[in-house]
């Protein structure tokens, strides 16, 4: 932001002793050091930010985290492969479905599976849906931290909208636990895909009310453009991925790189911006809530009747009459819950584009039913690591738009 | 996957490639000598024909209660080239008694916070890194939790915790 113009003196007036320049001069102010956080109204979660401050600029802003830590790794370690997935949940809260279906798309491939066509559609859905919630919070929470409450309430009623959908669908409005290894526990509700698309059509509305509420408001967009700049070259270096990657204009999308389930089938565009600012990255998460609009629609219309997890007793439980009515099926589900799935030993990379970005998972087994070691490559974790870079040197004021537009999860980023 | 990139690798650093493999689901990997990891990474990036630009993650493996003969802690690293369309994965191996490798914040910036990652939950040292403090526990914590020789229920309270027996349910409640 420029100083603002100093007023003008009158023509009349003598010229003052030292000139313009003196007036224009910064006050003397000695360096101050300001903690924003661990709880703050404008720090998500719990961060504390230790900033450093020469007036009103950043000279150094050094992020500490780990108050939120609950031990992601260890406790995975110590339980089976099915009882982390509560676990994935409360990684990234806003849109829980993504981390269980990408921590269970890693373990089968580890185990070398295929899931059924149909849970690949479901699984589809359910992340598109969650990345549009992920996105309507993060874009109401930049509206609501610059001054406009009413985008931010027109998001969180969409965001709810979703939320609901997704309550029908998995039992649980935020910590979903839907899916288990080999495709999901359960179909879908009945007449759950005509609700999706009549809830589609209320967003689109509600988006397209936020998008004129903010992409063209003035006091917006002078916030927003060119603060918390970061150049692709650094961005690429730090880690970044996903929408704030995409805003430096480097087209990396796991979804479009390394199709998974049937991405590969539907078509869909990868929106890109060019400056790497906060405004841009506010740009992606609006396109890309209209990508993924898309992307429903397409499955929904693609989805065929068929089975949604696959049949083979080592790895899923059996259905409830026969675990009552069989020795073969009592057997199968006591080892099943009692020992775990039995993962061949083995290590595996892979990843799934999640709402911030690639979202990695490396996994080890022994052969055991326990995992021996989870890694999570959460994506916010790195993009915070690098807000030093778009922040310092800037204004406080700024501070605020940046850390909203990177959507630090604190679930994710301290496990 | 990754063979063209580790096929020049090694092409460049013979000795610096100690091992190389594919895991079952057809990842390849190299297993680094430790003391040139920084080489090998600024290769990575800085090759034009590699181009493997995009940080990804680091972390480490404690191979405690693994079989083999392979020493106690391994180092692993992800990378992207956006050029190649491919991931690469390498792992430096190091003893407990010298957990030491040289840090490669100085090539990734990213680097930085999952080096003090690993520093912080596995106690392994990177020589070299800017500001190698714990990052998600507490400065007052004692041991690195995520060594598998770290009991799983011990705690370290700042603050005196209320002697409540059965508050701290969890994993490994139900265990023998």
């Amino acid at each position: 932001m420029a100083n603002p113009p100093s007023p003008s003196i009158g023509a009349a007036s003598p010229p003052l002793p030292g000139g313009e320049s003196e007036l224009e001069a910064h006050l003397p102010s000695k360096r101050m050091e300001v903690n924003l956080g661990p709880s703050h109204p404008a720090m998500h979660g719990t961060v504390r930010m230790k900033v450093e401050l020469e007036g009103e600029t950043i000279v150094r802003a050094d992020p500490e985290i780990g108050f939120l830590h609950r031990g992601f790794q260890k406790s995975c370690e110590n339980v089976t492969w099915t009882q982390c997935l509560p676990y994935t949940d409360r990684l990234n809260y806003v849109s829980a479905l993504m981390n269980n279906f990408g921590f269970l798309n890693a373990v089968e491939k580890l185990i070398g599976l295929e899931i059924p066509e149909r849970a690949q559609f479901i699984r589809t859905i359910g992340c598109e849906l969650h990345r549009i919630a992920d996105h309507l919070t993060c874009v109401g929470a930049i509206g609501l931290e610059l001054g406009g409450m009413s985008a931010f309430l027109y998001c969180i009623e969409a965001r709810e909208l979703i939320v609901d959908r997704v309550t029908e669908l998995t039992g649980a409005r935020l910590t979903t636990t839907f899916g288990r290894v080999g495709g999901l526990n359960r179909d879908l509700p009945p007449q759950w895909l005509e609700s999706v698309l009549k809830t589609l059509e209320k967003i689109k509305w509600l988006v397209g009310e936020v998008d004129t509420l903010l992409t063209n408001n003035r006091i917006f967009v002078d916030r927003m453009k060119g603060t918390g700049v970061i150049t692709a070259q650094d961005a690429l270096d730090f880690g970044f991925t996903g929408p704030c990657l995409r805003a430096c204009g480097i087209n990396y999308d796991v979804r479009k790189a390394h199709p998974y389930w049937v991405y590969d089938r539907l078509a869909f565009d990868v929106p890109l911006g060019r400056n790497g600012d906060n405004f841009d990255r506010y740009l992606m998460r609006i396109e890309e809530i209209k990508q993924s609009d898309h992307l429903v629609r397409q499955a929904i219309e693609m989805i065929k009747p068929g089975p949604v997890i696959i049949d083979d007793w080592r790895i899923t439980l059996p259905p409830k009459p026969e675990v009552y009515g069989t020795i073969e099926g009592v057997m199968a589900h006591f080892k099943l819950i009692m020992e775990g799935i039995q993962v061949p030993a083995g290590e595996v990379y892979d990843s799934t584009e999640a709402a911030n970005g690639e979202l990695g998972w490396y996994l080890v087994s022994d052969g055991s039913g326990r995992p021996y070691k989870v890694h999570v490559r959460a994506p916010g974790f790195a993009i915070l690591s690098g807000i030093r870079r778009m922040v310092e040197g800037q204004l406080i004021g700024d501070l605020i738009p940046t850390f909203d537009t990177i959507n630090m999860i604190g679930g994710e980023v301290e496990q | 996957m990754s063979a063209f990139a580790l096929d020049k690798l090694t092409a460049k650093f013979p000795r610096a490639i100690l091992e190389r493999y594919r895991d079952r689901t057809g990842g390849d990997w190299g297993v680094i000598d430790s003391e040139s990891i920084r080489d090998v990474a600024s290769e990575l990036k800085d090759d034009p024909e590699l181009d493997f630009k995009l940080f990804l993650s680091i972390d480490a493996v404690d191979r405690l209660m693994l079989a083999g003969p392979h020493p106690r802690f391994e180092i692993v690293y992800f990378f992207y080239s956006l050029k190649r369309g491919e991931h690469i994965r390498l792992k430096c191996r190091v003893s407990e008694e010298c957990a030491e490798v040289p840090s490669i914040t100085s090539v990734y910036l990213g680097a930085n916070w999952f080096e003090r990652f690993v520093w912080d939950f596995y106690g392994i040292r990177f020589r070299g890194h800017p500001d190698l403090r714990r990052i998600l526990m507490y400065e007052e914590f004692k041991g690195h939790p995520l060594r598998k020789d770290y009991p799983l229920r011990q705690r370290q309270p700042l603050v005196p915790e209320r002697p409540i027996q059965d508050i701290f349910r969890g994993p490994g409640t139900n265990r023998p």
